[in-house]
């Protein structure tokens, strides 16, 4: 009997740890999904995205306020529209602020950053950021680059 | 020549389709001994699962420090040791975890399995409860395939999270990562879906290890050196089976 006991004892300890432990996995090592109704949307139209990628920060000040929650190719106009989420207690954000697609580190990943207008009407669901800067290509900045200072030799 | 290949063919599908109407025949049971022998079960649980604990803790807390280690010295040349939370997880929980789990299970529970049933094979013990109107196939071989398959995602999830814990104490303690870089990158980098299919993962091979472990002891040659082969094939089998299936699903969930 006693036996029995120390089996069903370490069986249980077992079943507990293993659950711990996926129950860690998931809610530790990971951000969890992202809860609707404390967010929300605003677009943006961008001439180029870049590589900006679904779940990319949207950030202002260096903050992460929000996520990008969609990349969509707009047939009519031929622009990119980026929807973001931004988190609902940040519902101050000036009307009139600018958004532009900027790289973490010189080759990271990229991210919408988010430059404060001076407006008081302030964004809310579903309203569009205007001004807008598209990603910066390393290959069309190197070419730039190239022209210039090609043209600089010549004088 | 042609015909000894045919009848080697022959032989190894035969084997196959025995295998899989074995597995079928343990899915169908599966509902009822959960019920009438969940008693069983749990002794096997802990058998397979409470057991292979110290093997599995040792080995997680190891493979998460060499990972550590090898990452850091890599990731430290493009100045990225930030990353280095990112790789660690994502390595672990959708491959490292499951597929050196199912490796260890195979070798510290799937050999037991196999020796033991094969064991009871040779000294007549399952044409007894046969005589007796006990189906061997209920009351051994069932309860031994579902603690199996119950322990190995218990069995992965434990690997993952030691192992991040072993990452964790070379990386930022010993090597001096930055502790909230290394959190909130493997945050923003791992998603539920990656642990998730690190689950499924360990599901699959637990079905595949335990199935192939109770199949070869069940079908081993009554004689000392019978069960011994069917040993060696469990840990040979399962091992290429999980490694094939490893790539399979990864394959299949890219």
């Amino acid at each position: 009997m006693q036996q029995t006991r120390a089996v069903e004892i370490s069986t249980g300890l077992f079943v507990f740890l293993g659950f711990a432990a996926l129950f860690f996995l998931i809610t530790q090592t990971t951000t969890g999904g992202y809860v609707q109704d404390e967010t929300y949307e605003v677009k943006a139209r961008f001439q180029n995205v870049g590589s900006l990628k679904v779940r990319a920060p949207v950030s202002m000040a260096g903050v992460t306020i929000g996520r990008v929650s969609e990349v969509r190719f707009d047939p009519q106009r031929l622009d990119a529209v980026v929807t973001m989420r931004i988190e609902r207690r940040y519902d101050q954000i000036p009307e009139d602020s600018d958004a532009s697609i900027l790289t973490a580190g010189l080759l990271g990943s990229q991210y919408v950053g988010l430059q404060p207008g001076g407006s008081d009407v302030y964004l809310e669901e579903g309203s569009e950021v205007l001004f807008t800067q598209s990603a910066v290509v390393l290959e069309n900045l190197i070419g730039k680059f190239l022209v210039n200072s090609g043209s600089g030799d010549d004088k | 020549m042609l015909r000894e290949l045919a009848y080697f063919v022959g032989g190894f599908l035969q084997t196959f389709g025995q295998l899989h109407l074995f597995f079928l025949r343990l899915l169908v049971g599966v509902p009822r001994t959960l019920w009438r022998r969940f008693r069983l079960v749990v002794d096997q649980v802990h058998n397979a699962g409470a057991l292979s604990m110290p093997i599995i803790v040792t080995s997680a807390f190891f493979v998460g420090g060499v990972l550590a280690l090898q990452g850091y010295d890599n990731l430290s040349r493009f100045g990225s040791e930030d990353a280095l939370g990112v790789l660690v997880a994502l390595s672990l929980i959708t491959e490292l975890g499951p597929v050196v789990t199912a490796l260890l299970f195979s070798g510290r529970a799937g050999t037991a399995l196999a020796s033991e049933i094969g064991l009871m094979r040779a000294t007549d013990q399952l044409s007894a409860m046969e005589m007796m109107a006990v189906d061997p196939v209920r009351r051994v071989v069932m309860p031994r395939f579902l603690g199996g398959v119950i322990a190995m995602p218990l069995l992965a999830g434990i690997f993952s999270a030691i192992g991040i814990f072993g990452a964790y104490m070379v990386g930022v303690v010993l090597m001096g990562v930055d502790y909230g870089a290394f959190w909130s990158q493997m945050q923003e980098s791992v998603e539920i879906s990656d642990v998730l299919q690190g689950v499924l993962k360990s599901v699959v091979f637990g079905i595949a290890a335990s199935l192939l472990a109770v199949f070869e002891g069940y079908n081993a040659i009554p004689t000392a050196e019978g069960v011994g082969r069917a040993t060696t094939r469990t840990v040979v089998i399962s091992s290429i089976a999980v490694l094939v299936l490893d790539f399979m699903i990864t394959a299949a969930m890219m």
